[in-house]
Order: C-alpha cells, then structure tokens, then sequence
C-alpha cells in the first residue's frame, strides 16, 4: 500500500487516530466485529427473534388484525388436533418428503457417481444434468403441468410407446403426489455437483488398497465411497427435509391443492388460513407446527449422524 | 464404477481389456440416455412453443411441427404487460443479488476474521436460523410491513436481503473466507489497512469464485421466487415475472390448468422466455460456478 499520509487520513479519518489511543485493541476488535455483523444481526433480532416470539403470541388468539382480536388461549392448537384438513395436509406433506428427500438424494448420488467415471464432455453432461434444478419455480410448475397431462403429455405419450397406460397424474388423487415427486428428481441434478465435488476429494489410494485386498466394486462403493460421502449426505439430508417440508408452489399452481386436497400440503393449507381466509392465529399455531415438526427431524438426523457420519480423520471411539 | 475402480495404469489381459471396453460402452449408453431424458421436457417445451394451434395437443405429437409458429414469442407481450414485468423483476433481483451479497459479504468477514466477544454463540444462532421455516416468522412479518403500509411496495422483498437475510450465504462465505491464510491480514495491518481495508482491499478479491456462486445462486432465487411477491404484491402493475406468468398461464384458459388449450404454445413460449436470463447467468459463470461448488465443498 503506498498511500501518502494525506491519503491514510482521508480514508481512515482524523478522529479515529486519537480514538485508537484510546481503546485497547481488543476493544476495537469488539466493536469492529459488531459493526462487521450489524445487518445480520439486525435481522435476526427483529425480523426473526422477534417476530418468532410475535407468531407464538399470534397463536393464541383470534384474530384477523382488522375487526377481531381476541386471546382463546391453546384453542387454536386443541382445534388443529381436531381439524381434518390438517391431518390431510400433513399427511400428504409427509409422503412427499418420505418420497422425495430419498429419491432425490440417491438419484443426486447416482448421477454424480456415472459422471465421476472420468467420461469425456464431463462439462457438457454436467450442465444438462443440473439445468433443471435452475429454472425452478412458476415456470418448471406450468412446464410439468403440460408434461403431466394424461392425454397429450409427454410422459404419457412416452409411456404409450412403451406400451404402457400412463396414470392420470396430477389429476389422480393417487398419483398426484408421485407426480411432485417425479418432478423433484427431475431437478436432483442441483445437489449432484456437491456429490461430484465430494466424489472428487476421496484419495484414490483407499480404492487402490482396497484393490489389492481383493475387494469388488460393490464393496468399494459400501465401504469407501459411501462413508466418505457421509458428510455431503448428512448436510444435503437436512437441508432436503427443511425444503421439502415447505413444499408449495407445485401444489398452488399446478393443482390448487386438489383433487379432493390430495395435495393440500402445510403450507398451502397456512396460506389459505392466513391469506384467504386471514385467520392469522390458527395459521401461526399451523407454522409452529410445521416447525415443531421440522425440528423433530432435523434433530433425529442430527443424533443419528454419530452412528453413519464419517469425518476421515477422525478416530472411531 | 467397475472402470475408474479397475484403473488404467495396470496391463491388462485381452479379456479384462474387453471387459474395460464394455463397460465404457454401458457406461457412456447410461450418461447419454440420462442426458436424453433430462433433456427432453425442455425439448419439448420448446417443440410445443412454436406449434401452430390446430397441432396442439396432437396425439403423438410430432416434434417438428408441420408449420413452425415462431410469432408466439411476440404476440403475447402486445396484449399483457410482460414488459413492466420484466422491467420490475429485473429491478428486485439486482437490488436484492446485490444487496445480500454486500451485506453478507461483510458479515461473513466478521465471523471468519474478527474475534469478538459472543461471536461463536452468534454465529451458532445463525446456523440454526437455517432450520427456521420462513413461515413461522411470515405473519409477523406480514403484520409489520402492514402497519408500515408497504404492502404492495417491494420493500417487504428488499429490506430483508439488504439485511443479509440468507444465513447459507453467510455460512458458505465464512467458510470460503476461513481457508484464506491469515498472515495476509497481518501483512495488511502493517501496511496501514484497517478491518475494513482488509476486508475490501484483501479477501473480497480473493472470494470473488464464490461470490460468484452466490450471485448465480441468489440471481435465481429471487428471479423465480413465487411465495414473497404472491403475499405482498397485488397489484398487476407490480407484478413480477413469476406472477404475471402464472396470471397468463390462468388467464382466460378453458377447463382450468393443463388441459387442452389453444394458447399452450404462447404459454410454453413465454416460460422458456421467463427462463432465459437465469440461463444466460448460469451459462456465463458456469466455471466460477462448478469451481466454487467444489472449493466450498460443504463440510458439517
């Protein structure tokens, strides 16, 4: 840095020279850290802290924010035990995760695992495979809806040549849920450079060794390239289980909840009660259950991982 | 598998060699049909969007129409306003890309560089904001920009970015900022340059691979985010992309959603339309993308 003391002042200003005189560096570092973190921190005060402690608070009363107000208590959760639709929506959002979250990491495993086979256009294969997991949203959502279609859509039509009678889909209380799913792995190609770049770091000297003693493919992957992969599985796992949760734009767009609410997921089901119909309590009671239920699984992956996430390096207890 | 386990460097026998040129042939047959599956809704789309209309919904449909209509990539934008669309959308997802990738650029120096008192028990908290559902905090939130009458501004989808709302943004930052030596700060530092210096002068060059992912990444997040423009916009006028598409797709379409519809090619023309600039992006940083994706793995 060849700054010229004028410059030095100018950037760092006059006043502070005399400031550092005064404050030890430690408490520099203190109020630098804080100044460093002060947006973040901001949010998370008051646009999450805050407004968590105001949704627990909306939760027991009944209120449109407009006319009504009224504190019921725990009524809106004793409701939500009670209330059909609920069970539906959750029922049906739990499928989808049961469904989606092991496909699209097993699908996400197996593409980068056929990619990681040093194949020549590695980069031309690459790019059509994560494509679709870019252009997510309205668009895939109306794309699919047209894919779908029982009649003149391409998978149908596909399945015809095959000789198979395609389901109907979307519009199947059956086969709606399937057909996120499919959607879903349609994308799995998003989480599949993360297990390339995982693929990517495991010493080739381990499958060498293994070699020598004898061990075939099958082992290999069992007990090299699995545990390796385990840390990339357990961050994509949890990451997975959040997003599918709060799976909504397919089921607004494409089905609009139905047929007969076989895909009224939870948080379709909120923003009906919330922004259609605003009763702003219940739906808050529905978001903290939504959480509840979220932090349930996250926490199960997280006590589980001492038993299948491996850290190389790390010694086994 | 069998192929990169075997390895290359060995001699082989005629039989292992056979076996060796098999399994590359099964091996290209399985990436190349894949690739064709992965493919073929986009083909699709676009063979659909230049269908002349008494060919929609032919069955089997012919993948080179017998008469290409390209006009459906026009005609909709003289009858429905997809240009302020655009126009609005663009204006979010810049201020928004650029606003978060400032903020939690900064936060994230922060977090890797400084030592501050509370900073792991923060940083932690950040983590676990990451298991939060958008939709705990969404009412409140909701309530708030309500009673500021900014329902229907975009403030409700700005403010938080400029806040450095993602806190997958400011982790994957910290950890890139963290495989930076440190010595490159002292060398600052005895240079004259402040925390803030270093942090503009040193390590926001250095980060550029993975500022580039983000930018990618938040690029697409808000350029396809449907749930924050459908709560607080709803006046067409402020429509985004995401919005107006679905308002054409629903439009005056008979027999509601994917059914038979005369207007399919213009809509499957106006959504590869609505894809295009999140193509081009990708297109573009495509090598800071996969670079960074690997740099960053992501580690527990």
């Amino acid at each position: 840095m060849a700054e010229t003391p004028a410059q030095v002042e100018r950037i760092a200003g006059p006043i502070t020279t005399r400031r550092r005189l005064a404050l030890s560096p430690r408490a520099r570092d203190n109020i630098a850290g804080y100044l460093f973190i002060s947006p973040w921190l901001i949010n998370m005060v008051f646009l999450i802290s805050l407004a968590m402690l105001t949704s627990l608070a909306i939760s027991f009363y009944d209120t449109d924010f407009i006319t009504t107000f009224e504190p019921v208590g725990l009524r809106n959760y004793a409701q939500l035990i009670h209330d059909p639709l609920f069970y539906k929506s959750l029922v049906n959002t739990a499928y989808y995760t049961f469904g989606m979250v092991p496909l699209g990491i097993a699908f996400a495993i197996a593409i980068a695992l056929l990619l990681n086979q040093k194949v020549a256009w590695l980069g031309v294969w690459r790019t059509i495979y994560y494509l679709p997991s870019i252009v997510s949203g309205v668009a895939v959502s109306i794309l699919w809806m047209y894919l779908l279609n029982p009649r003149f859509g391409l998978i149908n039509q596909g399945l015809a040549l095959l000789g198979i009678q395609g389901p109907k889909w979307i519009y199947s209380e059956d086969w709606a849920i399937p057909s996120f799913i499919l959607m879903g792995i349609w994308a799995a190609g998003g989480n599949m450079l993360l297990y390339l770049a995982g693929l990517q770091g495991i010493p080739t000297e381990l499958y060498e060794a293994a070699r020598i003693d004898g061990a075939g493919s099958w082992p290999c992957f069992w007990h090299i390239t699995l545990p390796m992969l385990s840390p990339t599985i357990f961050f994509n796992l949890i990451m997975s289980i959040i997003g599918a949760w709060q799976v909504f734009t397919q089921s607004y767009v494409m089905t609009g909840g139905g047929p007969n609410n076989a895909t009224l997921t939870m948080v379709l089901y909120l923003f009906r009660k919330a922004f259609q119909q605003f009763h702003f309590g219940y739906a808050s009671a529905l978001a903290w259950a939504l959480f509840a239920i979220v932090m349930v699984f996250t926490l199960l992956v997280f006590r589980s991982s001492d038993v299948w996430v491996f850290y190389a390096g790390e010694v086994r207890k | 598998m069998t192929a990169v386990v075997a390895g290359s460097r060995r001699k082989r026998t005629p039989a292992q060699q056979a076996r060796h040129i098999i399994g590359r042939i099964l091996l290209y047959a399985l990436v190349a049909s894949g690739a064709v599956i992965f493919s073929m809704p986009f083909l699709w789309m676009l063979s659909t969007s230049v269908t002349p209309k008494e060919w929609v919904g032919a069955v089997p449909m012919r993948w080179i129409p017998p008469r290409i209509v390209i006009s459906n990539y026009w005609t909709p934008w003289s009858n429905f306003p997809f240009l302020l669309f655009y126009r609005n959308t663009i204006f979010i997802t810049f201020v928004n890309v650029i606003g978060v990738l400032l903020s939690a650029s900064l936060v994230a120096f922060g977090f890797a560089r400084i030592r501050f008192v509370g900073r792991d028990v923060i940083f932690l908290t950040t983590l676990a904001t990451m298991m939060l559902p958008g939709q705990v905090t969404l009412i409140p939130q909701y309530l708030l920009w309500s009673r500021l009458h900014a329902i229907n501004t975009y403030w409700p989808l700005i403010a938080p970015q400029l806040l450095a709302s993602s806190a997958y943004d400011i982790f994957l930052l910290r950890q890139f900022y963290m495989t930076i030596n440190t010595e490159l700060d002292d060398a600052a530092r005895i240079d004259g340059c402040g925390w803030f210096g270093i942090y503009r002068r040193i390590l926001l060059p250095l980060i550029a691979p993975a500022i580039g992912v983000l930018a990618i990444i938040n690029f697409s997040y808000n350029w396809n985010d449907f749930f924050g423009p459908l709560i607080y916009l709803n006046d067409p006028n402020k429509f985004t992309v995401a919005l107006g598409l679905r308002l054409f797709q629903v439009g005056r379409s008979a027999g509601g959603g994917g059914m038979l519809d005369v207007r399919m090619p213009q809509i499957m023309a106006m959504t590869i339309e609505s894809m295009i600039p999140v193509l081009i992006t990708f297109f573009l940083a495509q090598r800071y993308f996969v670079q960074g994706i690997v740099i960053t793995g992501v580690k527990g």
